[in-house]
């Protein structure tokens, strides 16, 4: 196979394009041009759709066919909110995206925007994210300067703006509803669905999410089309009819014990074996692995044996994990404890569980309360198997909570306790690790730090 | 014509727009819930109210389907629909209700001895109708800091919250003030307010009825009885026009809580502080004790059946001598049957005799909610509380339309009595401090007067003057009808006993008509109904809980 060619992260090694002038002479917004000029709103979308892309924020819905949920015939505004609020622990693609090729992001912004008729778009940052929030905004000036923002871009009808809009720091608004509510300034507790937000989002308005990477792909799938698009990733399982496949590159983030922790694009697909030992340089210090979180903590865990799976949508699901999530691989070496990784996953969720239903809110926290307990040696037998049951009754999936994030508290805590029970068993007898005692060790989880 | 069935049961529904909850109320099944409130928006976040739901399909051979979703659904965000198939209690069901119950008591103190909502606490009830009896966390509970000074009537006992979020809702939705709000994250989210911005507007402690378990407290009732001594009443509030319906907790004759009543009809589910607080006068020991007959020779007291024939005499005397001399002033706040009775008893004395109605209270203006963050009223409004500081205004002055269509006003009455015009009079039924206090001009106007009964609560310039004085009866005390802003008659049961040698006004008034029998609301209402058009819908003697309209009551103001 031949060596891929980075897509998304064409510029990455590019610092003159941080500049709109960079940007442009590297072949930047000329897609946009184009499209403006040559093509509808809805032949947009249709690309778009076609092409099947599906969103790179964790949950992978369709996003062409996201767009068509908005309402027909609407007059009023509709806005588009770029969820960059990028929280999930070891993820940092998106911040690789804003601060080394902004402009690649705000072509997207102004496509997807132009697609769906919006009219403003907002940029949702993190606040951890200060120097892609200042790259951001100097890309949007520049824009601004240079008449490809504001109104009648490049002398079309279409007008644009963009505000960039920096959160307070918390995991929930990364959840689209969590996102809006916050973004109208209000406590950041996700909204009953239905309606969803294409039909009643910000401001009451119809409001398409998205992540930034997938807008990064919008522009390349209107530049070279929906054929090229398909031509990478892997095709839907033929087995499967609610398949919508695993089309295009997606950026994998991998961390923790390995040689070369770092940012990757690669077609879908790659095994996690083949992302941790070809491109993450393998474990580190000559060890072997013990599992890894093959995408973001919410997904859960996979033992080194799994580590087979392709990472497309659907193979973190074959070994148990809810699903590829952010694709941001975390690897742990084989002297970590698992108590310690289930330790510092729960304090994760439990400190960022908004409060708002109330398993979720006290859940996490329990469970954060018996896996301490599990950690000081006071461990009880019976604590598995609750553990268990909290995590599997919590999330939309039983339905007994509003956002999907409570899923993701579960996931890691079950998937841990199912796959490596042994060890958790023979913790809970001795009260240390196996072979040593507990390293109090934390895994870097937070992204990019 | 919509069916649902919960729990197989057929409900017809109608065309109303229910949710799962109140589909199920109909049905005679409890679906618990902490954070729904039929008066506050939907946020479906204490997750008590989860229960399956699916579809019930009958093909054309008749063969009956039942497909249902696969997960548990929150009823209170759920609208039912026809053929729609509610299970509160099958396996899926009652498993998360126990989960859940579970979860909010994993970090509730279980405080109930020391806890002022027990006995009428949700996280009670329905622990012990759907949850389990054990809990399984042996680890630390929370415990958050109380704060006592949410506001001046207000407490938080932060460690019972169980974040149904109810308050900060009626904060922002109902009151429009916003002061509540919740800080923190996760399992250590609080309810607080902002510095300097305390629970203090004039809703404020319907914060306390709300909240399902015992965090918000009213400082009022704190500590001071266990709810199940209280014996429980219908009544009406008699702080202003309103008319909220009440209910008014009491134990051994002291009345210790009033509460909002749920009615459609008059204000909805809540009622203001002013009102809810305006009881302390009834077991105020400075209260009139005795009736006190004031001569040359001193003050004695006397029974209360002497009390009523002296005061049968004297105006009858009078009345003889000259009936336009003979004045009797009635109160806004008394029932329609006493005013019924008083004036009956005018009348047999004279046609002739002046009716007065007896000072009004007007504070202010109508102070309509919700409101914005900078006091200003929004539309539409959900509560108001009038400025008219009068609970019966509109049904005395019914009364008194039927007998005498033009009438002198107070004022008129005040300036004849010191101008010597009035030979005798009686002030009836004072009104309670908080709604009017006579002042020393109103008593010294009535010294040329030759006979005065005055019939008060407290101790005042009237009374000081009078030669004849009737303790009154506090609306605690009373059975009859109110009739409020609207023309909506309400009924009002008695929650004490008077004190130990005194009766009810009405009893009062029914003695001096030498009429036998005990005070009996219905019947007097349907006398009354009878006898005055005005008040024909009276009839039914029953008003129920959320009474009926006079229409012509409220035309004639």
């Amino acid at each position: 196979m031949a060596a891929f060619e980075p897509v998304l992260l064409q510029r990455l090694n590019k610092p003159e394009c941080k500049t709109l002038e960079g940007y442009r002479a590297d072949g930047g917004y000329r897609t946009l041009t184009r499209a403006l000029k040559e093509m509808s709103p809805d032949q947009v979308t249709t690309v778009v759709k076609d092409a099947g892309l599906r969103g790179r924020g964790g949950a992978g819905f369709p996003t062409g066919l996201k767009w068509t949920f908005l309402p027909k015939g609407n007059s009023g505004p509709v806005y588009l909110c770029v969820n960059c609020d990028e929280s999930e622990p070891c993820t940092f693609n998106n911040r690789y995206l804003i601060e080394c090729d902004p402009h690649q992001v705000l072509e997207g912004i102004i496509l997807a925007s132009y697609a769906i008729r919006a009219r403003v778009a907002y940029f949702y940052v993190r606040y951890e994210y200060g120097t892609g929030t200042r790259t951001m905004q100097r890309a949007i000036d520049e824009l601004y300067a240079a008449g490809l923002l504001g109104k009648n871009i490049l002398g079309t009808d279409f007008s644009l703006d963009v505000f960039v809009h920096r959160g307070a720091a918390a995991y929930i608004c990364g959840e689209e509803t969590g996102l809006i509510e916050s973004l109208e300034g209000r406590r950041a507790w996700p909204r009953i669905k239905p309606p969803f937000p294409a039909i009643e989002g910000a401001f009451r308005k119809p409001t398409i999410v998205n992540n930034p990477e997938t807008l990064a792909n919008v522009v390349h799938i209107v530049e070279r089309g929906g054929e090229w698009f398909k031509s990478l990733g892997v095709p839907p399982d033929p087995k499967n009819p609610r398949d919508a496949g695993s089309y295009g590159s997606k950026l994998y983030c991998i961390s923790g014990h390995v040689n070369r922790p770092g940012i990757i694009e690669l077609p879908m697909g790659v095994t996690l074996r083949e992302l941790l030992e070809v491109h993450g340089g393998g474990v580190w210090k000559g060890r072997k692995a013990k599992g890894a979180i093959p995408g973001g903590n919410s997904m859960g865990i996979c033992t080194e044996p799994e580590f087979d799976i392709p990472l497309d949508f659907n193979g973190p699901g074959k070994v148990g994990c809810l699903g590829l999530g952010t694709a941001a691989v975390t690897v742990f070496d084989e002297t970590t404890s698992i108590v310690d990784v289930l330790h510092n996953i729960c304090r994760f969720f439990a400190h960022e569980s908004c409060g708002q239903c109330t398993p979720c809110r006290e859940g996490t926290a329990w469970m954060l309360k018996i896996v301490e307990r599990i950690k000081r040696g006071q461990g009880r037998l019976e604590d598995l198997s609750i553990l268990e049951e909290v995590a599997d009754k919590i999330g939309i999936m039983p339905g007994t909570t509003i956002c999907g994030l409570a899923d993701g508290a579960g996931w890691p805590v079950k998937t841990a306790i199912r796959k490596y029970r042994d060890e958790f068993k023979a913790y809970l007898r001795e009260g240390t690790p196996k072979g040593g005692t507990s390293s109090g060790m934390r895994l870097s989880m937070a992204a990019g730090h | 014509m919509a069916t649902v069935y919960v729990n197989d049961k057929a409900v017809d529904i109608g065309d109303e727009r229910l949710n799962c909850i109140q589909a199920a109320e109909r049905a005679g099944v409890t679906i618990p819930h902490y954070c729904w409130h039929a008066a506050l928006s939907v946020v479906a976040s204490c997750r008590m109210c989860l229960v399956e739901v699916g579809e019930r399909k009958v093909d054309e051979k008749g063969q009956v389907a039942i497909a249902m979703q696969p997960k548990v659904v929150p009823g209170c965000q759920t609208p039912v629909k026809d053929g729609m198939v509610i299970r509160t209690a099958d396996a899926k069901a009652k498993d998360a209700q126990e989960r859940t119950l579970e979860s909010i008591l994993l970090n509730h103190p279980l405080d109930c001895p020391v806890c002022d909502k027990a006995g009428e606490c949700l996280l009670q009830d329905f622990s012990f109708q759907f949850g389990k009896a054990e809990s399984r966390m042996v680890d630390e509970k929370n415990t958050p800091p109380n704060k006592p000074d949410l506001g001046p009537n207000v407490g938080l006992f932060t460690d019972r919250c169980i974040m149904c979020s109810r308050c900060v809702r009626f904060t922002r939705e109902v009151s429009g003030t916003a002061e509540l709000h919740v800080v923190n994250r996760g399992s250590h989210s609080e309810i607080d307010v902002f510095e300097g911005h305390p629970l203090a507007n004039k809703l404020a402690t319907n914060v306390v009825d709300l909240c399902p378990v015992g965090a918000l407290s009213s400082k009022d009732f704190l500590y001071s009885q266990r709810v199940w001594n209280l014996k429980t009443v219908n009544s009406v509030c008699s702080g202003c026009s309103t008319g909220c319906s009440i209910l008014v907790d009491s134990n051994k004759d002291i009345v210790y809580r009033l509460r909002p009543r749920f009615n459609p009809r008059a204000q909805g589910h809540f009622m203001c502080d002013e009102g809810r607080l305006g009881y302390h006068h009834v077991n105020d020991s400075a209260r009139l004790g005795q009736y006190l007959v004031r001569g040359e020779q001193g003050t004695k007291a006397v029974e209360w059946a002497q009390a009523a024939g002296l005061c049968r005499e004297k105006l009858a005397a009078e009345a003889s001598k000259d009936p336009g001399r003979v004045w009797f002033v009635f109160s806004p706040s008394m029932t329609v049957e006493e005013a019924w009775l008083l004036a009956n008893f005018a009348q047999k004395l004279s046609p002739f005799v002046k009716l007065v109605m007896g000072p009004v209270g007007v504070v202010g203006e109508d102070d309509t909610y919700p409101k914005d963050r900078k006091g200003r009223p929004v539309q539409p409004v959900k509560f108001t509380i009038r400025a008219e500081k009068a609970a019966n205004l509109r049904g005395v002055q019914g009364i008194l339309n039927h007998f005498q269509k033009d009438r002198a006003t107070y004022q008129q009455f005040l300036a004849a009595a010191k101008s010597g015009q009035v030979d005798a009079c009686l002030i009836a039924a004072g009104q309670s401090p908080q709604v009017y206090k006579p002042s020393v001009e109103e008593g010294d106007a009535l010294s040329a007067v030759r006979f005065v009964a005055v019939q008060q609560m407290f101790s005042s310039p009237l009374t000081d003057r009078a030669h004849l004085v009737i303790p009154a009866s506090a609306f605690s005390e009373i059975e009859g009808t109110l009739v409020n802003h609207a023309g909506l008659a309400q009924a009002t049961k008695a929650a004490c006993a008077p004190s130990r040698g005194l009766r009810t006004d009405g009893q009062f008034f029914l003695e001096l008509l030498e009429r036998k029998g005990l005070v009996h609301a219905a019947n007097l209402r349907k006398e009354i109904a009878k006898a005055v058009p005005a008040f024909k819908p009276l009839e039914v003697g029953d008003l129920g809980e959320y009474g009926v309209f006079c229409e012509k009551l409220k035309e004639q103001s």
